[in-house]
C-alpha cells in the first residue's frame, strides 16, 4: 500500500524523497485541512493549487494530483464549510482534462464526498452531470476516434460513479432526475453538447437508475424535440404556394447549403431555387441528430424487451407536449417509430389512444381534431399497420360512427366553425381511404365492411363535409369512391387544383388543422432510414382507378409514371427528365433534403422510379388529382 | 436489549384539499396527495412518512368557496414515521467499508456514514482474504464487513437529504449478529431475545419485541420498493 510521492510533492511539503503510506497521507491532508480552520493556510493552499492545476500536467505533477485526489478521499470527513474554495476547485475540475488514472481518483473522491454528509450531494451530483459534456474546445477532438475513446473513458466513469453514489444513498437518483433535467443545455447550444447530453439521460434511463428516473429523463427528451422543433417554422414553408395540392406538401431537411446549391444547382427545380430559405435549418439538424439518438434508444429497449414501459412514458409525453404543440413537424416520429417495433401492441395502442381523445367530448375541440390528424395519417402512412386493422379502426364505434350519430343529431348546415370536429374527422376518413381503399377492395371481407359503412350518408347529409374538407383530399377520394363503386356524387365539384378552400380554413382555425398531417414523410437526413422502411410514401398507393396494366391509366393521370419506364408520356418536363437521368441513391438524394419546402409537382415520378429501384426515394406522397396534366 | 429505535405510528386527522378536476376521482387524489408525502421529512408529523393508511369517515367534504371550488376531504390516517433523534439506536445494513468510514443503509433508503473518529478503538480496520473488515481487537467473532447488519448511535440526523451521521462508541452497537449473541448476559437477560436467537431465520419468533419490529418494518420495506 506504499506509495511513493513522486518529486513534485515537494512543493507541498519538505517530506522529500521519502516513502509515504497511503494513510500518512492522508493524515497530511486531514491536517492541513483541520490547521485551515484554525488558520495556517500553507499546506491547505498547495492542495488548492495542486487541484487547479489542469493544463499540461508532467509526469510527476499527475502522479501528485492522484496521491492528492486519493488522500482527499480518505480525508473528507474533515471537510467543512470553511473549506469553500477547495470544494469549489474539485467541483470545478472537468473529468475531459485528465488522463484514467487522474479520473479514477476524482471519481472515487466525488463519491466518498458525496456519501460524507448530505451536504455535498447535489455538488457531486451537479459536477458529475456537468461531465456529461465536454469543454467546447473538446467538440473537434470528438469526431476522431481518440475523442471518442476519451468520451467513454469520461463517461464510463461518470455513469459508474452515479450509480455507486445511488448504491450508498438510495435517495440520490431522486435529486439526480431534478438536477439532470435542470442541466439540460438550451437548444440553441451547439448540436454536438446537445446530443451528447440526451445521449447520457438516455444512457441513464438504460440504467440501473432507469425504473427511478427514466421516465424523467424520456420525457425531458421529447421535450427537447418540440423544443427545437417549435423552431422550424410551418409558415415558411406554406405561406407562397397556395396554388398546390396538399399532398404535394414535402416536409425536406431545411438546411440551404451554397455547397448544395453549387453542385446540384442545375438539376434544382425551380422552387428549390427560389431562395426560400429557412430559418430554422440549425434547429433541424440538432432535431435530426436527436431524433436518431432516440431511435437507437428505442431500438435498444426493444431488443432489451422494455419497449413497453418506454412506450408508456412516451405516449403520456406525447400526450401532453407533442399532441398539444401546434403541429408539430417532426417529433412525432418518435411515436411512429416506437410503434413500428411493436405494431401488436404499441402500434394498436397508439390508434387506440389517439381514436379515444377524439372520441371524447372532454377535450377541447382543438386537442381533438389534432388527434384526428394523428390518427388519420398515422393509419395511412404506417405500413405495419394491416388494412383490417385500418378498417377496424374506421368502423366500429370508432371515426365513421362517431361522425355518423354526430349529423344524425345535427339538422344545420354547413357551418364550419361550429362542426369543425365533425369536419375533422369526415377529412381523416376520406385521407385514411385515399390511401387505403384499393387494398381494402382487394378483401372481400373488407370490401363488404367499406360497402356497409354509412360513408356516403355521412357525406351527403347537409352539414357537407364534400365542400368543407380540403378540396384535394376530396377529390382524391371521390375519384377513388367512384372508382370502387363505394359512392357516386352527382353533384360536380370543381377545385381548379385548390389546395384549400374558403371553409375548410374556417373548419381548421387559426391553427390550421384542416391541413395538418403529422406523418407526412420526415426528410430529416439521418433519422429518414430509421422510417422509411416502415413508411408508405404515396407513391407507392394502389389507388382503386389504377389498373395494374399501364394504358389504363394513362389517358387521365400521371399515375402511370410510377413504373418509371414510361416517363416521357405525360411529364415531359426538363426538371422531371434530369431527376430522371439522375441515377439515385440516397447520398446524393440528399441534396434536395436540403430544403424544406413544397416537394415540386414532377418528382413524383422520379420518387417512384426511385422506388422500384431499390427503395432509396423518399419523397412523401402527394395526391395528384385528375387534373395534373393541365398543371404542369 | 431492544429493537430499533426511530419508528412510531402517528395518528393523523388531516384535510386534503382536491382540486374541483379531481372530482371525479376523489379517493385516487387523495391518495396521490398523500403519496407526495412519502420519503420526505414533515415537520408536521415530526419525521419522514413511510407508509400510510387512509380511512375517509365521512363522504361529504367542505367545497370552499373561491374561483376554483376545491373540496376539503377529512381524513383519518394512519402514519408510519421514521424520526431518528440523536441518541436513537438505529439498524441498518453496511454497504461499503473503508478505513475512514463504514456507510450503512437504513430501512432501505436513508443512508448512514460512521466515520473513523466515531468507530470506538476496539475495531481495527484489516483486510481479511481480501476483504475489508472492521474487526473487534477484543472479541475476535465480533467483525463489521459489507453486508454486515449493524446497530448504531444516532448522532446527527440531516432532514432534508434523509442522511444519518451515526457512531459505534457505546458498548452496545456492532453487528446485530454477535450483540444477539452476547450482550445479553450484560443486559437484563431477556429470555424472548435468547429464543429468537436460537430460531433466527424461522420468522416464527416468539419474541413480542421482535414481532413489532416486524410489523413495521414490512410495510415500509415494501412501500420502499413500490416507491422506489
Amino acid at each position: 500500500m506504499g506509495v511513493e510521492l513522486a518529486a513534485g510533492k515537494a512543493g507541498l511539503t519538505e517530506m522529500e524523497d521519502v516513502n509515504f503510506t497511503d494513510l500518512e497521507v492522508v493524515r497530511f491532508v486531514r491536517d492541513a485541512l483541520t490547521s485551515f480552520t484554525v488558520g495556517d493556510r500553507e499546506n491547505y493552499e498547495q492542495l488548492i493549487g495542486v487541484i487547479h492545476h489542469t493544463k499540461n500536467l508532467a509526469p510527476d505533477e499527475v502522479a501528485l494530483l492522484v496521491t492528492s485526489l486519493k488522500a482527499l478521499s480518505g480525508a473528507v470527513s474533515c471537510f467543512d464549510n470553511v473549506h469553500h474554495e477547495l470544494l469549489s476547485a474539485i467541483f470545478g475540475m472537468s473529468m475531459w482534462h485528465y488522463s484514467p488514472d487522474v479520473m479514477d481518483a476524482l471519481v472515487e473522491l466525488i463519491i466518498a464526498l458525496a456519501a460524507a454528509s448530505g451536504k455535498y450531494i447535489d455538488s457531486c451530483l451537479d459536477m458529475l452531470v456537468r461531465n456529461f459534456m465536454p469543454p467546447y474546445n473538446f467538440l473537434e477532438l470528438l469526431k476522431q476516434p481518440r475523442g471518442l475513446a476519451k468520451k467513454d473513458h469520461v463517461l464510463d466513469r461518470v455513469h459508474s460513479a452515479l450509480e455507486d453514489i445511488a448504491d450508498l444513498i438510495p435517495l440520490a437518483p431522486l435529486r439526480l432526475k431534478r438536477i439532470v433535467c435542470d442541466k439540460m443545455p438550451h437548444s440553441s447550444n451547439k448540436e454536438p453538447m446537445i446530443v451528447i447530453y440526451a445521449e447520457n439521460m438516455l444512457r441513464l434511463e438504460r440504467s440501473v437508475m432507469g425504473e427511478l428516473v427514466g421516465d424523467m429523463m424520456l420525457a425531458a427528451v421529447v421535450d427537447k424535440l418540440i423544443d427545437l422543433d417549435v423552431e422550424i417554422e410551418w409558415e415558411d414553408i406554406l405561406q407562397d404556394d397556395s396554388g398546390k395540392g396538399i399532398f404535394e406538401m414535402e416536409l425536406e431537411d431545411v438546411e440551404e447549403t451554397l455547397d448544395d446549391d453549387d453542385q446540384e444547382g442545375e438539376q434544382l427545380p425551380r422552387e428549390y431555387s427560389s431562395g426560400r430559405s429557412f430559418r430554422g435549418n440549425a434547429s433541424a439538424e440538432k432535431l435530426d441528430s436527436m431524433l436518431v439518438l432516440m431511435f437507437e434508444h428505442l431500438k435498444t429497449c426493444a431488443k432489451d424487451g422494455h419497449l413497453a414501459k418506454v412506450f408508456e412514458t412516451l405516449l403520456e409525453s406525447f400526450q401532453i407536449t407533442v399532441l398539444s404543440a401546434y403541429k408539430s413537424k417532426f417529433s412525432q416520429f418518435v411515436m411512429f417509430y416506437a410503434c413500428s417495433l411493436d405494431p401488436e401492441n404499441c402500434g394498436t395502442r397508439f390508434a387506440n389512444i389517439l381514436a379515444d381523445i377524439f372520441l371524447s367530448s372532454s377535450y377541447p375541440p382543438f386537442k381533438r381534431m389534432s388527434a384526428v390528424a394523428y390518427l388519420a395519417s398515422y393509419l395511412s402512412r404506417a405500413k405495419f399497420l394491416s388494412v383490417s386493422f385500418v378498417v377496424k379502426m374506421l368502423q366500429r364505434f370508432q371515426l365513421v360512427g362517431w361522425c355518423w350519430n354526430y349529423c344524425e343529431n345535427q339538422d344545420g348546415t354547413i357551418n364550419p366553425e361550429a362542426h369543425r370536429v365533425f369536419y375533422s374527422g369526415c377529412q381523416a376518413i376520406m385521407y385514411v381511404l385515399c390511401f387505403r381503399m384499393r387494398s381494402a377492395m382487394d378483401v372481400p371481407r373488407l370490401k363488404s365492411q367499406l360497402f356497409l359503412m354509412p360513408i356516403e350518408a355521412i357525406l351527403k347529409h347537409p352539414l357537407n363535409s364534400l365542400k368543407v374538407c380540403l378540396p384535394s383530399i376530396v377529390e382524391e377520394f371521390l375519384r377513388q369512391a367512384k372508382a370502387a363503386r363505394l359512392f357516386m356524387v352527382s353533384e360536380t365539384f370543381v377545385f381548379n387544383d385548390m389546395l384549400e378552400s374558403e371553409l375548410s380554413r374556417a373548419f381548421g382555425g387559426m391553427e390550421r388543422l384542416d391541413m395538418f398531417f403529422p406523418f407526412d414523410p420526415c426528410l430529416l437526413k439521418k433519422s429518414d432510414r430509421f422510417i422509411r422502411p416502415n413508411f408508405v410514401f404515396w407513391s407507392m398507393v394502389r389507388t382503386t382507378y389504377d389498373n395494374d396494366d399501364e394504358e389504363g391509366s394513362s389517358e387521365e393521370d400521371v399515375f402511370e409514371d410510377f413504373t418509371g419506364g414510361s416517363g416521357e408520356n405525360v411529364v415531359n418536363d426538363a426538371m422531371a427528365a434530369s431527376y430522371e437521368d439522375h441515377d439515385i441513391d440516397l447520398d446524393e438524394f440528399d441534396y434536395s433534403m436540403n430544403k424544406m419546402s413544397i416537394t415540386p409537382k414532377n418528382s413524383l415520378k422520379y420518387r417512384f422510379g426511385g422506388e422500384l429501384r431499390g427503395g432509396a426515394m423518399q419523397m412523401p406522397s402527394r395526391i395528384r388529382p385528375s387534373m395534373s396534366p393541365e398543371s404542369l | 436489549m431492544t429493537s430499533m429505535e426511530g419508528m412510531k405510528v402517528s395518528e393523523a386527522d388531516l384535510v386534503v384539499y382536491v382540486h374541483p378536476s379531481k372530482s371525479h376521482k376523489v379517493s385516487q387524489a387523495v391518495l396521490r396527495e398523500l403519496s407526495s408525502l412519502l420519503f420526505k421529512y414533515s415537520e408536521t408529523f415530526d419525521g419522514v412518512v413511510l407508509a400510510y393508511e387512509v380511512d375517509v369517515p365521512s363522504k361529504k367534504a367542505k367545497i370552499l368557496s373561491g374561483i376554483y371550488p376545491y373540496l376539503g376531504v377529512k381524513l383519518r390516517a394512519k402514519l408510519l414515521l421514521f424520526n431518528p433523534k440523536p441518541g436513537m439506536l438505529l439498524e441498518g445494513k453496511v454497504v461499503k467499508l473503508s478505513q475512514q468510514s463504514i456507510h450503512v443503509i437504513v430501512l432501505g433508503f436513508s443512508s448512514a456514514i460512521i466515520t473513523e473518529e466515531d468507530i470506538r478503538e476496539e475495531f481495527k480496520y484489516k483486510i481479511k482474504h481480501g476483504e475489508e473488515v472492521f474487526a473487534s481487537t477484543s472479541n475476535k467473532h465480533h467483525k463489521i464487513k459489507v453486508g454486515t447488519i449493524l446497530r448504531f448511535l444516532v448522532k446527527s440526523f440531516d432532514e432534508e437529504i434523509l442522511h444519518i451521521s451515526g457512531s459505534l462508541h457505546p458498548a452496545n452497537t456492532g453487528s446485530i449478529r454477535w450483540l444477539y449473541k452476547h450482550m445479553e448476559d450484560s443486559s437484563n437477560a431477556d429470555r424472548s431475545i435468547k429464543k429468537r436467537e436460537e430460531s433466527e431465520g424461522t420468522q416464527n419468533a416468539a419474541s413480542i419485541s421482535m414481532n413489532t419490529d416486524h410489523r413495521h418494518k414490512k410495510p415500509k420495506r415494501q412501500r420502499s420498493g413500490e416507491d422506489s
